[in-house]
């Protein structure tokens, strides 16, 4: 149980992070790891906070539900502010720089500007979930690039695997600056 | 991975899967969260493999288009929720006495009623024995993982084909909507059971007539030159009715007796680390996955504890689990309702330990630590 880890990523409905969250659990499994996606639906997939969950292990893993998470993405403030507390001490927290830090000192804050590369650099505001899961991947290590890049290129429609691929470039360079 | 079947897929969708290995070729049904994604599959797999998709007007005739499918022969499903499996029991009872077999999936989702469309639940175990009226056999199979919603539906259609009956699946809104690592068995690891049809002439066929011991009807598709009748009303071996209270007990004895003189093949469960075990939990579906890591949760500090998971939920583990009640002090029942499995547990384990329950029905999964507080307790 100790090797499993658990993440949330989070922010509003429309962000495409339930699709982040598949990608990474594919990722995992292409490593030769197990994974566990899961969702909440309802009220929340609209607008407001929405987040999907993925917990990643070297091990069977049986309650699927991630509880206080190691590694929690927050793309909006509503998301940061409704689930802050889930994260773990010691646990790892990605912001976008729109989003005001937390005052915690017991956590790693990474604040980035991960929606703003996306929409000036990339050009399509919607490959914020790829930037974002790069950036997830170079700072945690929790599966191989060759993985993610494998998972996205899966996942993502005909005709932007070329985009994709640069936002997942320009994720990891974001990373990599701030490490 | 290269060189195994391996996907990231959901429980809906791996029920699918199961039911297309097992050779469904129809569904009918009315979409309902949280099992819609089974008719949304089914309805872009289906056609793909010369099979048909139904969307009905509502849940009763999606299962009444079901029965009709299967009547011609084809391996047939409908998909459902709890609101859906209210309006679906009559017909459940007129395939249990026309022997029509089919699969009727319910993702459990909170109630009454509407309820809780979007969370979990598991409300409907007694409702799938007792739902429709009359006595009647029932199998209904729950599965905890994505894999095993892929086999317990071919298991399903399996028991549907071989006993002549419905076979429920029970799973529910964390297994039918989770994602995970799921190996694709290969054809020759799977057994697939097709219905027996009649090699009589079409002259000589009664639909309803068994050999001497034996207990299934051999089964004539409509469109291939037999005629026959079918109905709700009792009837004896030429499928017309009969008010004769002969023909309705020797009808009821027989339909109840393909479940019990087929117990041990219905009977699907597993144990964890129950040999020792002082208190062994009992749980099924998603809840089994809390109790499961409740179970090492207790080992790693010293508690002796295990787990009894039935996979088959009706007919109902009589052996296994008063096997399990003589070999432990305490049994934990863990059900997301306020007590439904619980009673058979005490029905048949009472005289042997004390039996608790851990349930919850807000619509949320019952988590780890409550299960361990309450190994703790008793």
């Amino acid at each position: 149980m100790s090797n499993q880890y658990e993440m949330r990523l989070s922010g509003s409905g429309g962000q495409g992070l339930i699709l982040g969250g598949i990608i990474l659990a594919e990722s995992a499994l292409n490593d030769g790891k197990n994974a566990v996606q899961s969702q909440s639906y309802g009220p929340e997939a609209r607008g407001g906070a929405s987040k999907a969950e993925v917990i990643i292990s070297d091990n069977n893993i049986n309650y699927p539900k991630v509880r206080d998470c190691d590694m929690l993405l927050s793309l909006t403030q509503i998301a940061c502010d409704k689930y802050i507390d889930s994260l773990k001490k010691d646990g790892v927290l990605i912001i976008d720089n729109s989003v005001a830090a937390p005052e915690r000192d017991d956590i790693k804050i990474y604040s980035l500007p991960i929606i703003e590369i996306a929409t000036e650099k990339i050009g399509k505001p919607m490959v914020a979930n790829i930037v974002a899961l790069a950036v997830i991947n170079q700072i945690t290590k929790i599966t191989s690039n060759e993985s993610l890049e494998k998972a996205v290129l899966k996942r993502v429609p005909r005709g932007t695997e070329e985009i994709n691929i640069n936002a997942l470039k320009e994720g990891y360079k974001l990373a990599e600056v701030n490490e | 991975m290269e060189n195994k079947n391996i996907k990231l897929m959901q429980g809906n969708e791996a029920c699918v899967e199961g039911a297309l290995t097992a050779g469904m070729r129809f569904f009918a049904g009315y979409p309902i969260t949280p099992s819609t994604e089974i008719a949304e599959i089914s309805s872009l797999r289906l056609p793909k493999v010369g099979g048909k998709f139904l969307q009905m007007e509502d849940e009763i005739a999606g299962i009444a288009a079901t029965i009709g499918a299967s009547l011609t022969g084809l391996k047939s499903m409908t998909a459902t929720s709890g609101p859906g499996f209210s309006l679906k029991q009559e017909n459940i009872g007129y395939a249990s006495i026309a022997e029509i077999p089919c699969v009727i999936v319910n993702v459990q989702r909170g109630g009454p009623s509407t309820g809780l469309p979007t969370s979990p639940a598991q409300g409907d175990i007694m409702q799938a024995k007792w739902g429709t009226h009359g006595d009647h056999p029932v199998i209904a199979l729950s599965p905890s993982s994505v894999r095993e919603t892929f086999d317990l539906t071919i298991k399903a259609f399996n028991y549907a084909e071989k006993y002549r009956m419905p076979v429920m699946l029970l799973t529910d809104e964390v297994i039918g909507h989770m994602r995970e690592k799921i190996e694709i068995p290969t054809a020759d690891e799977i057994e697939i059971i097709d219905r027996v049809k009649p090699e009589s002439g079409l002259d000589k066929y009664n639909p309803y007539e068994v050999n001497e011991g034996e207990l299934v009807p051999k089964m004539a598709s409509y469109g291939e030159g037999y005629r026959f009748h079918v109905t709700g009303l009792v009837h004896d071996e030429t499928g017309f009715p009969s008010n004769d209270s002969n023909v309705a007990g020797n009808l009821l004895d027989r339909l109840m007796k393909k479940i019990d003189n087929n117990i041990e093949d219905i009977s699907l469960y597993e144990e964890y680390r129950i040999d020792d075990a002082e208190t062994i939990i009992i749980a099924y579906g998603s809840t089994a996955r809390s109790a499961k890591s409740a179970v090492d949760m207790a080992r790693e500090e010293g508690l002796k504890v295990g787990l009894f998971r039935p996979m088959t939920i009706w007919p109902f583990l009589d052996k296994q689990i008063t096997d399990v009640a003589k070999k432990a002090d305490n049994i934990i029942v863990a059900e997301m309702n306020l007590g439904q499995y619980v009673n058979e547990v005490e029905r048949v384990g009472n005289k042997y330990a004390n039996i608790s329950k851990c349930c919850k029905a807000n619509g949320e999964l019952i988590t780890p630590d409550e299960i361990l507080a309450k190994i703790k307790e008793v």
